[in-house]
């Protein structure tokens, strides 16, 4: 079915630029997915000679976390454990006007339109640093003894892309479930528990340089995140910097 | 030292400061309940007065309280800050605010009803416990020949609660508390790195329970004294 839709989104030429919301019509169709109706709506824009609508994507199957964008006040848009690019517009109506906007977080700033900059992702990671475990190839299937239920968690620990919506639904812009999501999918692990303490401590004073806020325990992330990484590695990471600051042998 | 000043400057640190005090809090409102219940006994304020008059020489007790004012101040001030720098952490808000489903709302204002519950803190403390301490307002009673008068703490509360106008207030006080348990209560074990299927659905449900039961049971007594001395 044909859908025409008005698409109010925020539009900033560049990170000092102050911004504002324009809005424009565009035809879409129930079977395209939310960037695709942006793609539309773009072509119809370069052939007005418009300045296009700049937005983030690259793997469009749900997988590279890049497609951020704040759609009618919940990133990702309406639905449970989806990317943008995997929500389809058949859970839009005909005639809805969807408002769009960035990523909002002091440490994520805005480059362009629906662009920030999560960098600073990037460099929680970095200072995560290292496994000293040669992990070499992929090993033979119980070859590490590791429980079921461990292994599990460590799993959906790592199904986190890093796209951020946990610190753009926070009402404080913390980056604590993504930081959680990777200090538990390698500490949970025989081999990253080598390095566990160091990682930690290093990750958290990042995550604080970085200017994310504190964890007030609300929830926000976990109900907006597309890979439902889940609240208790809070719980986890948490944990595990206490150990890591108390019992850590480092003065 | 420093891995201590680190630790206290980063975010998690000053939340298990929050936890923390914030647990004990939650432990003071179990004995300051039960002391205050006495206030329902049907002796005409004989044995709350005698508490009080305890409460307020021994010790010990005087420690801990002291202890009890450090704590109520630093989870005060650790909060506020706590919730001005997340303020900054966040920025800009967005032009459509929609909330994310399963979370409460005193989650997100635990700073406005914290302030709230301080307000309420200096009201009740000038209503008692500064006029018992620094001035001779109270009248005195005597029960006891050797322990001689004591203040009349109970007639000041029994005056105090004929006032509609300070039962409302009290009221009020309570129900904000009673947020700021519906959320912190469970809050603060999560703060603690304690999540644990088994039994994190218990705390919560405690949580609950305590967030409902206490306040409630708080709010009798202002209720209690309208009705009898009105
Ligand atoms: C009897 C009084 C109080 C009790 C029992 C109490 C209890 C708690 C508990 C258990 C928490 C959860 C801590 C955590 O998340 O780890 C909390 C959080 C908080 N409290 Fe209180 N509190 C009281 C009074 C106050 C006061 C007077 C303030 C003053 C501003 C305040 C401000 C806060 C704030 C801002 C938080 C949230 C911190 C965050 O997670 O971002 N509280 N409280
Ligand atoms: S925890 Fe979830 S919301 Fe946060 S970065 Fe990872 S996948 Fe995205
Ligand atoms: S474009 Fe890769 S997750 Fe959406």
């Amino acid at each position: 079915m044909d859908m025409k839709l008005n698409i109010k989104v925020w539009r900033q030429k560049n990170s000092s630029a102050s911004g504002a919301f324009e809005t424009y019509q565009v035809n879409a169709n129930e079977h395209m997915s939310f960037l695709e109706m942006l793609d539309v709506l773009n072509e119809d824009l370069v052939s007005k000679k418009m300045e296009p609508i700049a937005f983030e994507h690259d793997c469009r199957e749900g997988i590279c976390g890049t497609c951020c964008m704040v759609i009618n006040g919940r990133p990702h848009g309406p639905n449970a454990g989806t990317t943008t690019c995997q929500l389809h517009m058949r859970f839009f109506k005909d005639g809805d006007t969807i408002v769009v906007e960035p990523y909002r977080a002091k440490a994520f700033p805005v480059l362009k339109d629906l662009v920030v900059d999560r960098a600073a992702f990037d460099r929680i990671i970095q200072a995560g640093g290292y496994i000293s475990v040669n992990a070499g190839q992929a090993p033979d299937g119980n070859s590490i003894p590791i429980g079921k239920e461990r292994a599990a968690r460590a799993f959906e620990a790592a199904a986190c892309i890093g796209c951020g919506a946990c610190v753009a639904a926070c009402p404080n812009g913390s980056a604590m479930l993504f930081t959680s999501a990777k200090v538990s999918h390698l500490g949970l692990l025989p081999q990253g528990e080598v390095e566990s303490e160091r990682r930690v401590s290093a990750m958290v004073a990042q995550m604080d340089k970085e200017g994310f806020g504190m964890c007030s325990n609300v929830g926000a992330c976990e109900a907006e995140c597309p890979k439902e990484i889940k609240l208790d590695n809070i719980a986890f990471l948490n944990r595990s910097y206490f150990k890591s600051k108390f019992k850590g042998r480092e003065a | 030292m420093k891995w201590l000043v680190e630790f206290f400057s980063s975010g998690i640190g000053k939340k298990l400061l929050m936890s923390l005090t914030g647990l004990f809090l939650i432990i003071f409102l179990v004995v300051h309940l039960a002391g205050n219940l006495q206030l329902l006994k049907d002796d005409n304020g004989q044995s709350f007065n005698i508490y009080a008059k305890f409460m307020t020489s021994n010790p010990l007790i005087k420690t801990v309280s002291y202890g009890l004012y450090f704590f109520i101040l630093l989870h005060a001030v650790v909060g506020i800050l706590i919730a001005w720098s997340n303020k900054q952490a966040k920025g800009k808000g967005y032009a459509v605010s929609a909330s994310s489903p399963n979370t409460s709302w005193a989650s997100k204002n635990m700073a406005l009803l914290g302030t709230l519950i301080l307000a309420f803190l200096f009201i009740h403390m000038g209503d008692f416990w500064y006029k018992m301490k620094f001035t001779d307002l109270l009248p005195y009673v005597t029960y006891d020949a050797e322990m001689g008068p004591i203040k009349n703490l109970y007639a000041r509360t029994a005056e105090a609660f004929s006032d509609p106008l300070i039962v409302i207030t009290y009221l009020i006080g309570m129900a904000v508390l009673s947020f700021h348990l519906w959320h912190g209560f469970q809050s603060a074990f999560q703060t603690l790195g304690i999540n644990h299927p088994k039994y994190s659905p218990l705390i919560r449900a405690a949580g609950k329970a305590f967030a409902i039961l206490i306040p409630l049971a708080y709010a009798i007594i202002p209720i209690w004294h309208y009705f009898n001395h009105a």
